[in-house]
């Protein structure tokens, strides 16, 4: 099957223009006729609703969390980029492109990369007018700051809460269509499965988180911005209830995954310390910007930080790569982390840890100046470790912050299922094989403000879809089969937890499917996953009842997705025969230690189709074809 | 660095929000100090679940402190002891060994209790709902830097904004009101340019749907601003009441 990715032809600055042009329309006062669903209310899914509802469509928007605010965008510290060029230091809409595209170790599709490039000023247009407080100059004019892996200040930033920030600005458009009766809000409800009449996304099936009860939506079609199932590796940055139940329900009814294996490990967040731990944090990447990363030369060196004298000190990433030194990106400072920790050189009681120092930036600069620039940071790090960055170096290690995999989708957002369009992280569309600092909020409002708009318009306008309410037997089917699947988890009451068997899972994942990989380790997990999800179908607990507030059960659900998940992503990761971003498979590297591409045969898109449980999928590539750019080894030497 | 402490945990259990709720005493042995708060509480419900009990329902998600979504009032407190800081981010190394714990849900009459420590906080939304927003549309924005703003307006702004809604403004008050909340997100929008040509109708209108909901006056306590995990500051009550004032005078427009 050639999967189509509708790119419109014409040179690369006018298709989006073109295509906008195409499209075909809906009459203002036929909107109303059209009722959308959108699942999520992060950066994408809050935009896109408020946007639709303005338009006059009828929206239904559902969320898992008890308000659209707590979305996890609202984590997201850095900033968000944009071609504005205010500081006038040569950026523009083709090097935002260049180095979107680049970053992502050419692994993404070209004109879905420049149409965000070219969209990302609106965005800040947008926010702007939506009062988002974004940081200022003396003179009253936009602040920018500059991010890892580029080379201008291209990032906006509201102090260390940008996400958040945007994310109230969405919340506000979203309730603002909330009180204009145009959005019907559905907080504490989770979708449970997606709804297909004649083969198009026609609703979906939701359990009221509060209640239990398990409901159907009907529609004229479905938007998922969901976010990404980075949660699957048990420890992980994002917000405890993240998932990939809505994508991986959608996966099974026929939309295509792409990507699932690339999965983003951000280098600096504080490292695991115990068995109960939950969560990981992320220290912002601006830290690298003056601390100074090293781990001891010898190994089992068990002194205290500042006993180690310089000459028995190892800056590995400033001897390795001179011109980036500790900004280089994200995948190759994770990488090299991993490589001093497994050499026994890491640091902390756990040995997975190296220092981020900042003895020698508060020598040159003063200690007063430190703590302007990261002095909530100090402070966080000290209340999670009790220990005084200013004192003692950070001690940091990577963790899993983003997944770049999500479901496939053409130029207009829109799976394999006609009707079914995703954004955001939800999607695999933007970033390719490892995502840049700071555009990840880009890629949610560009989706959710100023893509879905136009494209599910067109969507709509040239499909003829009959009349289906939710008495409809496939909603009546779609129920029957989520109201099975809850009373089978409740009735197994077996001996472990859903949290073991989901810290299980996290912990085979990452040791044999994480930020580096070989195939006789892959290979050992792609047996040991269908083990692990038999065992928890025959032995976990799940207690209460389905008819009530049940967080175990939620979360329960949640966990025996991604336990078939999981196989798909290391079948992925196994297909991929090269290093790329974020994916190195140790058996593709140079001499050097350095990710090893294919462009020969592996410039694809790799994403599957469901073939029914228990069967393989069946693997399909979309070709990656680059017009404008040439493929280069990326290089921070 | 990591010790284990001994704890008694007197939690507060309500099967729902017509159930007549009690406190329940759980011995918890071992407990890292490494540990959150929130993972002290995972640690309680794993065991409960292996004892074949019901786990204590609580709400949280991101676990760094900005999502909102935790809270609970523990030893008196909304979100605990430690200034500055959501429940999420409060570390049992602030804990003495052998300690008893109290924890109880936000309470407050707008606040109904789902389960557990669970409470229903959409009333905050319903305030944001009525006017805490600007009225742009997507699309027609003007080019972002033709409007100046001083840095420390936007600095101003910023420092309200910064409010993640988590209500332990309202839990913490002896009037339940909501007034640090509404009144942070009055500032954030009236202290912008943007914000300006609506900030009366938006004053008359939240105010008005913060009464509605139940949620009582400002009585200076000043017990909002000392459990804010975001130390947002109860200047922002003083300039709700003169954008209020302001509003109720020079406002004609039939709401």
């Amino acid at each position: 099957m050639q999967l189509d990715s509708k790119v419109p032809a014409g040179p690369l600055e006018k298709k989006w223009d073109r295509h906008r042009f195409e499209l075909k329309l809906i009459n203002p006062a036929n909107k109303r006729k059209f009722d959308i669903i959108v699942v999520g209310t992060g950066l994408a899914g809050a935009s896109a609703s408020a946007t639709l509802a303005e338009l006059g469509y009828n929206v239904k928007t559902f969320c898992i969390q008890d308000s659209p605010r707590r979305a996890h965008s609202i984590a997201a510290q850095g900033g968000i980029n944009a071609a504005k060029n205010y500081p006038g230091d040569g950026d523009s809409i083709w090097r935002l492109f260049y180095d979107t595209i680049k970053g992502g170790d050419f692994r993404a599709r070209e004109a879905n990369v420049y149409r965000l490039a070219q969209i990302s000023n609106h965005i800040i247009d947008q926010c702007v007018a939506q009062g988002v407080p974004f940081a200022r100059e003396y003179g009253g004019l936009l602040a920018n700051r500059s991010f890892g892996g580029a080379q201008v200040s291209r990032t906006f930033y509201a102090r260390g809460q940008t996400g958040q920030q945007l994310l109230l600005g969405a919340y506000g458009a979203l309730m603002r269509q909330v009180h204009a009766g145009k959005v019907q809000l559905f907080p504490r409800h989770e979708m449970l499965d997606l709804v297909l009449v004649d083969g198009n996304a026609r609703g979906i099936v939701t359990r009221d988180l509060i209640s239990g009860r398990v409901e159907s939506h009907a529609a004229h079609a479905v938007v998922l911005a969901t976010g990404g199932y980075g949660n699957i590796y048990f420890l992980s940055t994002n917000g405890n209830s993240g998932n990939v139940t809505a994508t991986w329900r959608a996966y099974k009814k026929g939309a295509f995954f792409a990507n699932p294996s690339f999965v983003q490990i951000h280098p600096t967040c504080i490292p695991v310390h115990g068995t109960y731990q939950s969560k990981l944090t992320l220290m912002s990447e601006s830290l690298r910007n003056d601390g100074r990363v090293w781990v001891p030369k010898n190994p089992g060196d068990k002194r205290a930080p500042n006993d180690i004298p310089d000459s028995e000190r190892d800056y590995y990433l400033e001897r390795k790569y001179p011109s980036f030194g500790n900004l280089v990106p994200r995948d190759v400072a994770s990488r090299n982390a991993k490589a001093v920790c497994d050499e026994g050189r890491g640091v902390g009681p756990t040995g997975y840890a190296v220092y981020l120092d900042f003895r020698d930036a508060i020598k040159r600069d003063g200690r007063e100046v430190i703590r302007k620039k990261y002095g909530n940071l100090f402070q966080m790090y000290e209340r999670i470790t009790g220990e005084d960055p200013y004192e003692t170096p950070m001690m940091i290690y990577p963790a899993v912050h983003y997944v770049m995999g999500g479901l496939w989708v053409d130029y207009n957002l829109m799976s394999t299922i006609p009707g079914l369009f995703v954004l955001g992280e939800a999607n695999f569309s933007d970033h390719g094989a490892n995502r840049l600092g700071a555009s990840a909020l880009m890629q949610g409002l560009a989706d959710g403000y100023f893509i879905i708009p136009y494209t599910i318009g067109g969507y709509l306008a040239g499909t003829l879809l009959s009349d289906v309410k939710e008495d409809h037997p496939a909603f009546k089917e779609a129920e029957k089969a989520v109201a099975e699947k809850i009373s089978r988890l409740l009735s197994i009451k077996g001996r472990r937890t859903v949290n073991d068997f989901h810290r299980e899972l996290g912990r085979l994942l990452w040791n044999n499917c994480g930020m580096s990989r070989n195939d006789a380790d892959m290979q050992e997990a792609k047996k040991k996953i269908p083990q692990l999800r038999e065992e928890f179908w025959e032995n976990v607990t799940v207690p209460g009842t389905p008819g009530e507030f049940n967080q175990v059960l939620e979360k329960a659900g949640r966990v025996a997705d991604f336990l078939e998940f999981a196989e798909l992503m290391v079948e992925d990761a196994l297909q991929r025969r090269e290093s790329c971003g974020c994916h190195f498979n140790e058996a593709y590297q140079t001499e050097d230690n350095e990710a090893l591409r294919n462009d020969e045969t592996c410039c694809y898109v790799s994403t599957w189709q469901f073939n029914g449980d228990g069967k393989e999928p069946t693997f399909h590539e979309e070709p990656l074809v680059f017009e404008n750019v040439e493929l280069i080894q990326r290089s921070y030497k | 660095m990591s010790k284990s402490i001994n704890l008694t945990l007197k939690i507060w259990r309500q099967k729902g929000p017509d159930d007549k709720g009690r406190i329940e005493t759980y011995e918890l042995k071992d407990v890292s100090t490494d540990l959150s708060f929130l993972e002290m509480l995972d640690v309680l419900n794993e065991r409960l679940m292996l004892e074949g009990k019901e786990p204590v329902a609580f709400d949280h998600d991101c676990r760094e402190g900005i999502c909102g979504m935790c809270g609970s009032v523990v030893n008196g407190i909304p979100h605990g002891p430690e200034k500055g800081t959501t429940l999420c981010q409060l570390h049992m190394r602030h804990f003495k060994d052998g300690e008893t714990l109290v924890i109880e849900p936000f309470r407050a009459r707008a606040f109904k209790v789902i389960k557990d420590l669970v409470v229903d906080r959409s009333a905050m939304d319903e305030i944001i709902k009525a006017g805490g927003y600007i009225s742009v549309n997507t699309g027609g924005a003007p080019e972002a830097n033709t409007i100046p703003i001083s840095p420390d307006v936007a600095e101003r702004a910023m420092d309200a904004a910064a409010c993640i809604g988590c209500g332990a403004c309202v839990a913490a008050c002896p009037n339940a009101s909501a007034m640090l909340f509404v009144g942070a997100k009055i500032s954030h929008l009236a202290l912008l340019p943007q914000g300006k040509p609506e900030a009366a109708r938006r004053a008359l209108s939240m105010q008005r749907k913060m009464d509605e909901l139940g949620f009582g006056n400002c009585g200076n306590e000043r017990e909002c601003e000392a459990v804010c995990p975001k130390e947002i500051s109860i200047t922002n009550i003083a300039r709700l009441n003169r954008e209020y004032i302001k509003a109720s005078f020079g406002y004609q427009e039939d709401l």
